[in-house]
């Protein structure tokens, strides 16, 4: 589904939907380091939420204090409508978390889990036992359900890991960079499973270090970096606060490098590597009309590739580590 | 559901894994087994004619050191049990599964409550076991009574739940397995320096002190008396301080390391 007809509630005031999770300045130190330092986040009920930010910029501390495993040294957060502070066991109650490191019991089987998920969800022995069955067979493990768990591959240790965060039924599901470590296929699977948990109304918090990740999945997204938040909103939002996309032409003749630079006169141009970078926003109208230019003046370019921004640029533009090469070229035209 | 029901509930679900653990790998407390039945073995058919010529004033029999050493190695084996718990609280701890415990709407207690039950459990099957070693090679209680019987079996939990308290707080302190190994090693050297091998009277003037007055000997010296019959003096009230104090000191010490979010 294109992010353009996704709900998009605007922020703090006029909410068009409730929020799952709201946060005012949250904070937190360990020792000397602050890891988050002074966080507002609001999530509306039933969308997916991305905290994007490298390593060590403090997405797994957020989850944390949000899912109740460590309390923040300041500021506020409701989940699910309850004082994060005050009332924890509610909160607990409304969440499901998957963390970074596979939160299954290695020593017992796949539906030994699950069945001691529904214990601990004080599910009746048959409910426990229907909602196991359905669940593994889901998530496709239902011919691994009697080994122990200590001998799944990764992308079943994922796979069970939300098979177990889904026995309560979860209002509200933490996902704390639930692809890293997985092989392409079982990667794409997982993004299938949380388009499915969307479907059913739940809200997602996830994380992660993957741009395409949070640009194929999120509805809102907030780039995370050293413990504040860099910049929030939908992937569309992100991109365009970046400046904006452009046309490369590569030539081999410096002849017709001249008459291209002379013909287009915004382009800027690189005399020793024949190449000049025009802006443009990729759109057929655009390009058309470039290519008219290009054909009026009779100069052939070796090579066209069309940029248009995407959440690399935003991310290295607002996290500072720009040490890539500028204006990677993402599609090429020959 | 009440607080009670739900700390119920949730503890015997916490114990029902415990014992799955253990059932599915019993190579840990069977392991720990070995200890107090090599050093019974040992004792007896190694020893025995000249610790009980040492103790007896001269004359080797064996079959009364067999009654002397029984009891110390029961104790030991809860000493040795705890052992096991101590590096499976240690080892479950870095299990992301404990983190999802805390996430949910579960009694907090339940996960170590899961833990000590089970551990005690453990530790009246193994004494069970070994004491069957025991009988296999002659040992025999003197006249002991039903309620004698029942004040032993008491005595015997009661210390399990102490070590085991203390075990698991071991076990929480122990940033892995072999540290946990390491720091509940006392749990199996302190019977060596009670009165479970050699009377106190045999012990240097010096050393008899603390050998008097650690945990396993009144508690050595109490199931002796019940099982043997033999003086229990203030023996039993000791032994009984002993455990409540240590179960006290465990629970408060193993709750808060549990409850303080430092290891997150």
């Amino acid at each position: 589904m294109p992010s353009s007809v996704m709900p998009t509630p605007r922020k703090h005031d006029g909410h068009a939907s409730p929020a799952a999770v709201s946060a005012v300045g949250l904070r937190k130190s360990f020792g000397d380091k602050t890891v988050l330092d002074g966080i507002d986040l609001y999530i509306p009920a039933g969308s997916v939420f991305a905290l994007l930010g490298p390593n060590g910029a403090g997405k797994t501390t957020a989850v944390k204090i949000l899912s109740t495993l460590v309390t923040a040294d300041g500021g506020q957060a409701q989940v699910a409508g309850h004082d994060l502070a005050t009332e924890p066991q509610a909160v607990r109650a409304a969440i499901g978390v998957t963390g970074q490191f596979s939160a299954v019991d290695g020593l017992i089987t796949g539906e030994e889990n699950m069945l001691l998920m529904a214990d601990l969800h004080h599910l009746s022995r048959s409910e426990g036992r229907r909602v196991t069955a359905e669940l593994l067979a889901r998530f496709d493990l239902t011919d691994a359900a009697g080994k122990p768990a200590s001998t799944y591959s990764g992308g079943m240790k994922r796979r069970l890991d939300i098979a177990m965060t889904l026995v309560g039924r979860p209002r509200i599901i933490f996902l704390d960079e639930p692809t890293t470590g997985l092989d392409p296929r079982s990667r794409h699977t997982m993004w299938q499973i949380i388009r499915e948990l969307v479907t059913t109304g739940v809200t997602v918090l996830l994380t992660t270090q993957y741009l395409d990740e949070a640009d194929e999945l999120a509805d809102r997204i907030a780039v995370l970096d050293n413990g504040t938040i860099a910049a929030e909103g939908t992937a569309e939002e992100l991109k365009r606060l970046i400046p904006g996309g452009h046309v490369r032409l590569r030539f081999t003749d410096p002849a017709a490098y001249r008459d291209a630079a002379t013909a287009l006169p915004t382009a800027t141009g690189d005399d020793d590597a024949l190449t000049l970078h025009i802006p443009n926003d990729g759109s057929q109208h655009a390009l058309r009309a470039l290519l008219d230019r290009l054909d009026t003046a009779a100069v052939h370019a070796d090579e066209l590739t069309v940029h248009t921004p995407d959440l690399d640029d935003v991310f290295f533009a607002l996290t500072g580590n720009d040490t890539r090469v500028p204006h990677q070229p993402t599609e090429a035209l020959r | 559901m009440s607080t009670l029901s739900l700390a119920l509930r949730d503890s015997s679900t916490m114990l029902r894994r415990n014992l799955l653990h253990a059932r599915r790998y019993p190579s840990l407390t069977l392991n720990l087994l070995l200890t107090p039945i090599m050093l019974l073995l040992l004792f007896v058919y190694v020893f025995g004619d000249t610790m009980s010529a040492g103790i007896g004033g001269g004359t080797p029999d064996r079959s009364a050191y067999i009654a002397y050493l029984v009891p110390g190695l029961l104790l030991m084996t809860i000493g040795s049990t705890t052992i096991g718990t101590a590096v499976s609280v240690s080892n479950d701890m870095s299990e992301g599964i404990i983190a999802r415990f805390r996430t949910m709407a579960i009694h907090r207690g339940s996960v170590i409550v899961g833990h000590v039950v089970g551990s005690v459990l453990q530790s009246v099957v193994s004494v069970v076991l070994v004491g069957a070693v025991a009988v296999a090679i002659g040992f025999r209680s003197t006249g002991a009574t039903p309620l004698e019987w029942l004040a032993a079996l008491a005595l015997l939990v009661l210390f399990a739940t102490a070590l085991t308290w203390i075990a698991v707080g071991m076990g929480l302190v122990s940033p892995n397995a072999e540290a946990a190994s390491n720091n509940a090693t006392p749990l199996i050297l302190l019977p060596l320096l009670s009165s479970a091998f050699v009377p106190l009277d045999a012990m240097p003037d010096w050393f008899r002190p603390v050998a008097e007055y650690q945990p396993f000997t009144p508690a050595i010296e109490t199931l002796r008396g019940l099982l043997l019959g033999t003086p229990i003096g203030v023996n039993g009230w000791i032994a009984t301080a002993w455990c409540v104090g240590l179960t006290v000191l465990g629970y408060l010490w193993a709750t808060a390391k549990f409850n303080s979010t430092s290891r997150f």
